[in-house]
């Protein structure tokens, strides 16, 4: 049997790094940092129990930064094709940074906190992928730092409590928790932890993250370890699950070579960002994204079931009846939960169809494939 | 001594050296985590040793099956179509992968013994 091979390298921990060795987690390099990939009980065992009850996720490695001024809106406007300027106090969005060809060289989260109770959380609390923090921080700087304060959090922790019983577990030590629906956020006192909680996350399920200074980090896992719904999952089982979910990995189904309508991501660009609107373009490539909004583009991101029970994984080529390479899969497993082999790619228009046959060349041999609407699992979100 | 291992972490019992048992190790099937497919080979072909006779698939990663010596495919376990994770459960025995009639039996001889086999685990940890 082969095994992969790791290069030594110098890897950044989380503030519950300790806590993952003692939980028996097996390490692994992830975005320059040390990521628990599973605990002993293993990835299928947390993905199921992230479906059926609570799954505790580290995902401290994501980069926290708060915006800070009366113009950050404005400011972050510029940047992403989404408005930011009409979102709530204690709301939550999707974004993506886009670059000068409508590319995402992103994805994010925005949450603007209350003004009066959460100022301290800035005026607008961005999550960002670890692997892009750097980059991210440094674009936000150049562009919009003359119009906000760019902050970066390094020292607060991110965990993520996803499952149908996280809400009730998470109640027990903050009962107004429950109080929050998808997408909404807010700062809550947990395990003695001054907590921005938002009800949102990456796995389908209901859920929320917890945003929590790093030294506090390790009491408030623990806390929510000791409840009976809750056990820790590892990335293996968040990348199964997001991807049952229909979920994009970036760098993986989304990159700077893909814009968000091929993605179909269109939906997070809200209106008053599209031509017509109060706020049209303004943004790196709006003409290319707009081009693409009004008379689709050459390709689109498609779910893929396999009709063999193979799994068909990222860069497997995919093939037409004939042969012909129409593209190749961006993510692809064998799914827990759907129990068949799901995978993302992107399709020429006229392949990107529901119920659609094509195929996917895995060693020598093509294996039927369907196109099918996402998520593979139905989301379960309290809206 | 009938069992003896490769350095890439599979088995070989060579008890009956016309239809000798081959797997992966409990290292190999930890490392993969939860197996959910094995591509076993044809039966009735013959391979050199070293090449890469099907694959064992986790949801995670996949990773080619070798074979441990060269031999002709006699017989492959079909239990492991329905019930992939056999090779989690009990990869050195009803998680076998399958059979290989040795014809250089002294191929074998190339192969770690089980003290051999846990000095090259304990190197790897």
């Amino acid at each position: 049997m082969s095994t992969p091979t790791e290069l030594p390298q110098t890897l950044l921990q989380t503030p519950l790094h300790a806590l993952h060795l003692r939980l028996g987690a097996r390490m692994v390099p992830f975005a320059g940092y040390s990521m628990p990939v599973q605990y002993p009980e293993g990835l299928m065992a947390e993905h199921r129990q992230c479906r059926e009850a609570a799954a505790l996720f580290d995902v401290s490695h994501m980069g926290q930064v708060k915006l800070v001024g009366a113009g950050s809106a404005a400011a972050l406007e510029t940047l992403v094709p989404v408005d930011v300027i009409d979102l709530a106090a204690g709301r939550q969005r999707y974004a993506f940074f886009t670059n000068a060809s409508g590319g995402i060289l992103d994805d994010l989260m925005i949450a603007r906190p209350a003004e009066a109770t959460d100022a301290d959380f800035g005026d607008l609390l961005l999550v960002v992928n670890a692997g892009c923090k750097a980059a991210d921080i440094a674009h936000l700087r150049t562009q919009a730092g003359s119009r906000c304060t760019v902050v970066p959090l390094p020292d607060r922790a991110l965990l993520a409590l996803q499952g149908p019983a996280a809400a009730q577990a998470l109640a027990r030590l903050a009962p107004r928790t429950a109080e929050l629906v998808f997408m909404a956020g807010g700062v809550f006192e947990i395990a003695g932890a001054r907590c921005f909680v938002t009800r949102s996350g990456y796995t389908g399920e209901d859920g929320f993250e917890i945003s929590v200074p790093a030294d506090q980090a390790v009491a408030l896992a623990e806390a929510l370890l000791a409840q009976p719904e809750v056990k820790p999952a590892g990335l293996g089982a968040r990348d199964t699950l997001r991807l049952e979910a229909g979920l994009c990995l970036y760098g993986h189904d989304i990159d700077e070579r893909t814009s968000p309508v091929e993605a179909g991501l269109q939906w997070a660009i809200q209106k008053v960002r599209r031509p017509g609107g109060a706020r049209a373009g303004g943004y790196p490539g709006a003409a290319a994204i707009e081009r693409q909004l009004a008379a689709n583009p050459p390709s689109k991101r498609v779910g893929l079931v396999g009709l063999e029970r193979v799994p068909v994984r990222e860069g497997t080529p995919i093939v037409d009846a004939q042969g012909r390479a129409l593209g190749k899969v961006t993510s692809g497993t064998l799914a827990p939960t759907a129990n068949q082999p799901i995978a993302m790619a992107y399709l020429p228009l006229n392949h990107a169809l529901p119920q659609h046959e094509v195929y996917a060349e895995v060693r020598g041999r093509r294996l039927p494939m369907r196109v099918t609407a996402m998520p593979f699992v139905p989301n379960r979100y309290r809206r | 001594m009938t069992t003896m291992f490769t350095p890439d972490h599979e088995w070989i019992n060579i008890e009956d050296h016309e239809a000798a048992v081959v797997g992966i190790t409990l290292h190999a099937q930890d490392a993969l985590g939860d197996v959910v497919f094995v591509e076993l080979p044809e039966v009735g072909r013959t391979y050199k040793k070293g090449e890469v006779t099907g694959v064992v698939e986790s949801v995670k990663a996949a990773a080619d099956i070798y074979m441990p010596v060269e031999g002709e495919i006699v017989e492959i376990n079909q239990a492991l179509k329905d019930d992939p994770a056999l090779a989690n459960r009990d990869p050195m025995g009803e998680g076998w992968f399958f059979k290989v009639h040795v014809t250089h039996m002294e191929q074998f001889d190339e192969l770690m013994d089980p003290p051999g086999y846990d000095a090259l685990l304990k190197s790897l940890s």
